[in-house]
């Protein structure tokens, strides 16, 4: 893949097609974790180490093990397996190197396994037929744009917390609003056409 | 049929490998937790009713072990469960006057209602509409806020007024935080007199608003050899310190209000009958 491709799927993947504004995967940790915008941040980090490591190994699994023997339909258990276990590796790093991130995530972070930000990005790269390097750099690009879209969500919300708004939408409704307004602003990207 | 070999194979393989790689993982990334935690919880009854000051059982439990937190205060759990925590520990613990709740008001059926209140079955709700449907302004409104309080089922409402069931109650202090009138408080276990009134009502204006209230006519002070009952602000109340429970108030009171534990039990077991 050329250094152009590679960037047109950087653009596409974080704005274009914004996994959380656009496609609306992963939206689970994207409300829970964004009250605090130092707990948005490490749970984007989190994702992203978790999708760009998913994305090589399904890769590698698929390619060299489920393809070779016509197991194309086990993809959906293997790659859950995959990322269960990466992720459980992930939760023992967290716990023994920062464990107040570790506390502040709390149940966010084995809510990872069945985000299907991680899944769906294992999937897209098998259906968009990417070679390895395209799948690590897709995963890590779509990470990025999950990453964005929960801080620029995570700094909405607090300051929120001084905002003069009705009370009946107190707490999760004026979040969604919140949301919705951001992925409208997102709309603003369909436009972009790339050579890719 | 090899198609099925395959699957099973390549899934159970992978499996293992992932199963393997993280055993190792979680050997090179160990934490190192107190051993004692686990067993301090365990001896603890699990209630997680913050009666503590701690959050929840296990918050209590982390603050005993980092020997923040005094031994005996799990009022749930009692002098036995402190003991077990103090051999688990090796300390020594202290004994602890086990208390329990007590709610000081008898009117009920006894108290003149203001109103008939028809709202929202709460003493909150109720003690906020023109400060309550009773003419005593101390009473217990019956509506069983502390009911839905307490979470050992210890408290009923009998006669229109909140009783203490002695054997379920373990003093862990959500009742007497939720009572919107504060009437309800933490008496010793083994107190067997207490005074069934909070009404710092003058007595001639009592008469006339409850049959049962406390009218601060100090012939229990009179009665008492020990000094332990004082009459202040038009209410009797008794200082257990020095208490002997030998019940001469009791006999003393006009209005019959200071009670012995076994009276509420008769009453109890009236209403059962």
């Amino acid at each position: 893949m050329s250094l152009t491709q590679i960037f047109s799927l950087a653009i596409s993947a974080i704005l274009i097609e914004n996994f959380i504004f656009v496609k609306f995967l992963g939206c689970c940790p994207f409300l829970g974790v964004s009250k605090k915008i130092d707990t948005a941040l490490g749970m984007g980090l989190a994702v992203m180490f978790v999708m760009t490591v998913a994305s090589a190994v399904t890769y590698l699994v698929n390619t060299y093990i489920l393809m070779k023997f016509d197991l194309e339909y086990m993809q959906t258990i293997a790659f859950i397996l995959i990322i269960a276990a990466l992720v459980q590796f992930v939760e023992m790093v967290l716990m023994k190197m920062v464990p107040a991130l570790y506390q502040a995530l709390g149940i966010y972070l084995p809510l990872i396994t069945t985000n299907c930000a991680v899944l769906g990005v294992a999937i897209l790269n098998v259906e968009k037929g990417f070679n390895f390097i395209g799948a690590v750099c897709y995963g890590l690009f779509a990470a990025m744009g999950f990453t964005l879209a929960i801080v620029l969500f995570a700094s909405v919300r607090e300051r929120l917390e001084f905002a003069d708004f009705p009370k009946c939408f107190e707490g999760f409704p004026i979040a969604l609003v919140t949301a919705s307004l951001l992925a409208m602003a997102f709309m603003g990207f369909q436009g972009l056409k790339l050579p890719f | 049929m090899l198609n099925i070999i395959y699957a099973v194979a390549t899934l159970g393989l992978l499996g293992l490998c992932f199963g393997l790689l993280l055993a190792y993982a979680s050997k090179i990334f160990a934490v190192e937790t107190d051993e004692r935690l686990p067993l301090v919880v365990e001896a603890l009854p699990g209630a997680n009713c913050g009666g503590c000051g701690y959050p929840g059982c296990s918050g209590y439990a982390a603050a005993v072990v980092k020997g923040e937190a005094p031994i005996n205060a799990c009022a749930a759990g009692g002098n036995a469960c402190a003991a077990k925590i103090a051999e688990i520990l090796g300390v020594k613990a202290e004994e602890v006057e086990p208390m329990m709740a007590c709610v000081r008001c008898r009117g009920g059926a006894n108290a003149k209602k203001k109103y008939e209140y028809m709202g929202i079955s709460d003493c909150l709700a109720a003690s906020k509409v023109a400060s309550g449907p009773l003419e005593c302004s101390y009473g217990c409104l019956g509506l069983g806020t502390c009911v839905q309080a307490c979470p050992y089922d210890a408290i009923e409402i009998v006669n229109g007024v909140a009783l203490v069931h002695a054997d379920k109650c373990v003093g862990c202090k959500k009742c007497v935080a939720a009572c919107p009138r504060h009437i309800i408080e933490l008496i010793p276990r083994n107190a067997d007199v207490r005074v069934a009134c909070s009404s710092h009502e003058k007595g001639a204006a009592l008469r006339q608003i409850c049959n049962i209230g406390c009218i601060g006519c100090k012939l229990c002070e009179k009665a008492c050899e020990f000094d332990a009952i004082h009459v202040q602000d038009n209410l009797a109340s008794i200082d257990f310190s020095k208490c002997t429970h030998c019940g001469k108030c009791a006999l003393a009171c006009p209005r019959k209000l200071i009670i012995n534990a076994s009276e509420i039990t008769s009453e109890v077991s009236q209403k059962m009958a």
